[in-house]
């Protein structure tokens, strides 16, 4: 209890962020939150970014090898309610896939990251097949696109000492497995859904102007005049 | 409190009442052909100045409440102006000194009132510690332009910010601290004045847009005609002041509102270059902190140095 009032604020410490729900309310029915990964405490963000109700029935999906480490891991991955999966023993009816449809049986929501690795943070990776067959195999979870903006400046790779920038959470609206769409056009199309909603992130400014080069990061997103 | 503050705090209340008065009205009057947009960043900056002025009844009752206040409001300007800039990998170590060193530093040194540690912390260590925190990290691409990207958020957000609480510790003959006090609201209630008149200068009388590519709702008028205003103004505060002459309360006014000017300016050439309007959506839709401070952060140094000039005569 402590420990996620801890890791709560300071989330909102270290990723400032303003939380965007777009076409999509923060509900508690059954859903997979699936976003970009660009840092190692991207779950902490997205879990932190939901309500407290919903994110009491939210489950953080994460590898088992990393979040078991040390003892500071393990009580992190419990104070946030982690399903830890296990990479390296894959084995018949016992898939990552089967293994969370077990654990969030008919109540839990989970945080899941399609990409499998960490990205550079800039473009989204292709999709692993993971999001497809839990989207088969439960039709009737919903699937929401979470884009996160910001995060791979605030801890890059290789650092372990994030500086606390400003960052966003978008939840897009839900989608489901259409009627006969195959796996590679499902998985594709769950990826452009994040990629549009990181889209309004990606405006340059004009530098054609004053001839400069483009500029090194990722752009906010221009607001009204001002 | 004595009466005097007691007198300046319900000055600045009728003041700030009235302005938001005369906001309701130009919302209202649709007839004058006003820009609705430009009303309605009016409006938001006086509900700024209200919190502003509501936080600054602080520096009455604590200092060092008040230096941890300023240090919390740097500290969200400084996350605003790097997550606005670009920065690359390469930079994140020496941007970790900056956050997590540098800017508690300098408010930890300006509540212990080592003037002379704070004053050159900044423009002196910092500055020579960045570039060689960033050549180690061994990235050389535009490297004098992220240096210097790094070396100006920390002066405008940390640096300047800073010498207005400061002004709670300024030694001088006759100052007691609710003199001090007084002296820090009425840089604030100047900076503030001296942005609404600018404003309404600007609105009814303004030719000259004085950069239009940086900033169109600036201009010349606004410019003189808000300086004087301000001067004005700030004589008719002067007994609230610890100055001893009226012209030295007109003096600093004007200042003020020229330097306050010159940060408006600034901070409107670098979110123009970064194509967005406001620094910040702390508030959705209102801008960031850093959008409200900006003439307080360009006015401060020189507030609090031409006031120690003047005072300790």
């Amino acid at each position: 209890m402590l420990t996620e009032i801890a890791i709560n604020l300071l989330a909102k410490f270290m990723g400032g962020a303003s939380v965007r729900w777009v076409d999509s309310q923060p509900d508690t029915t059954q859903r997979v939150y699936f976003a970009n990964h660009t840092s190692h405490i991207d779950v902490i963000l997205v879990w932190s970014a939901l309500p407290a109700h919903v994110r009491k029935i939210t489950r953080p999906v994460a590898a088992k090898d990393y979040w078991s480490q040390n003892w500071f891991r393990r009580k992190l991955a419990r104070a946030y309610n982690a399903l830890l999966i296990d990479r390296h023993e894959v084995k018949v009816h016992q898939s990552p896939v089967d293994v969370m449809l077990r654990e969030i049986g008919q109540e839990h929501s989970v945080i899941i990251f399609p990409e499998g690795g960490r990205s550079d943070g800039v473009a989204i990776g292709e999709f692993k097949s993971g999001l497809y067959y839990m989207a088969r195999k439960r039709p009737d979870l919903e699937l929401i696109p979470v884009y996160l903006n910001n995060m791979n400046r605030v801890l890059p790779r290789d650092e372990y000492l994030p500086i606390p920038l400003l960052t966003t959470v978008t939840f897009g609206p839900p989608m489901w497995l259409e009627r006969g769409e195959s796996k590679v056009d499902f998985l594709a199309r769950a990826r452009s859904a994040v990629i549009k909603l990181g889209e309004a992130y990606r405006e340059e400014p004009d530098h054609s102007r004053t001839g400069l080069p483009a500029p090194l990061g990722p752009t906010p997103p221009a607001g009204a005049a001002g | 409190m004595n009466q005097s503050s007691w007198a300046l705090a319900a000055t600045v209340v009728g003041l700030l009442g009235a302005a938001t008065l005369i906001g309701r009205l130009l919302t209202r009057m649709h007839h004058l052909g006003l820009n609705p947009v430009a009303v309605e960043s009016f409006n938001s900056r006086l509900r700024a100045w209200w919190t502003i002025c509501s936080f600054m009844a602080v520096a009455f009752i604590s200092k060092s409440l008040t230096v941890a206040m300023f240090g919390v409001v740097s500290f969200q300007a400084l996350r605003e102006f790097i997550t606005l800039t670009p920065t690359r990998p390469g930079d994140h170590r020496a941007l970790f000194w900056v956050f997590f060193f540098f800017t508690p530093l300098q408010y930890l040194l300006v509540g212990m009132d080592y003037y002379s540690v704070y004053s050159i912390l900044i423009p002196v260590y910092a500055f020579l510690f960045i570039p060689l925190r960033v050549a180690i990290a061994g990235d050389a691409k535009r490297f004098l332009e992220r240096v210097a990207k790094i070396q100006c958020a920390l002066l405008v957000c940390v640096y300047c910010l800073s010498y207005a609480p400061a002004l709670l510790y300024l030694d001088a003959p006759g100052l007691d601290d609710a003199k001090r006090a007084r002296l820090l609201f009425f840089f604030i209630v100047i900076t503030i004045v001296s942005e609404a008149v600018q404003f309404v200068w600007s609105r009814l009388y303004g030719r000259h847009v004085i950069a239009p590519e940086i900033n169109a709702a600036r201009t010349w008028e606004g410019l003189l005609g808000g300086s004087a205003t301000t001067a004005l103004i700030g004589m008719a505060l002067y007994w609230a002041t610890p100055y001893t002459e009226l012209w030295h309360a007109a003096l600093v006014s004007m200042l003020v509102a020229v330097m306050g000017f010159a940060g408006a300016m600034t901070m409107s050439a670098i979110k123009r270059d970064r194509g967005v309007s406001d620094f910040g959506t702390l508030v959705e839709g209102h801008g960031g902190v850093l959008d409200r401070i900006d003439a307080i952060c360009f006015a401060a140094p020189v507030f609090y140095h031409v006031s120690k000039l003047l005072l300790v005569g």
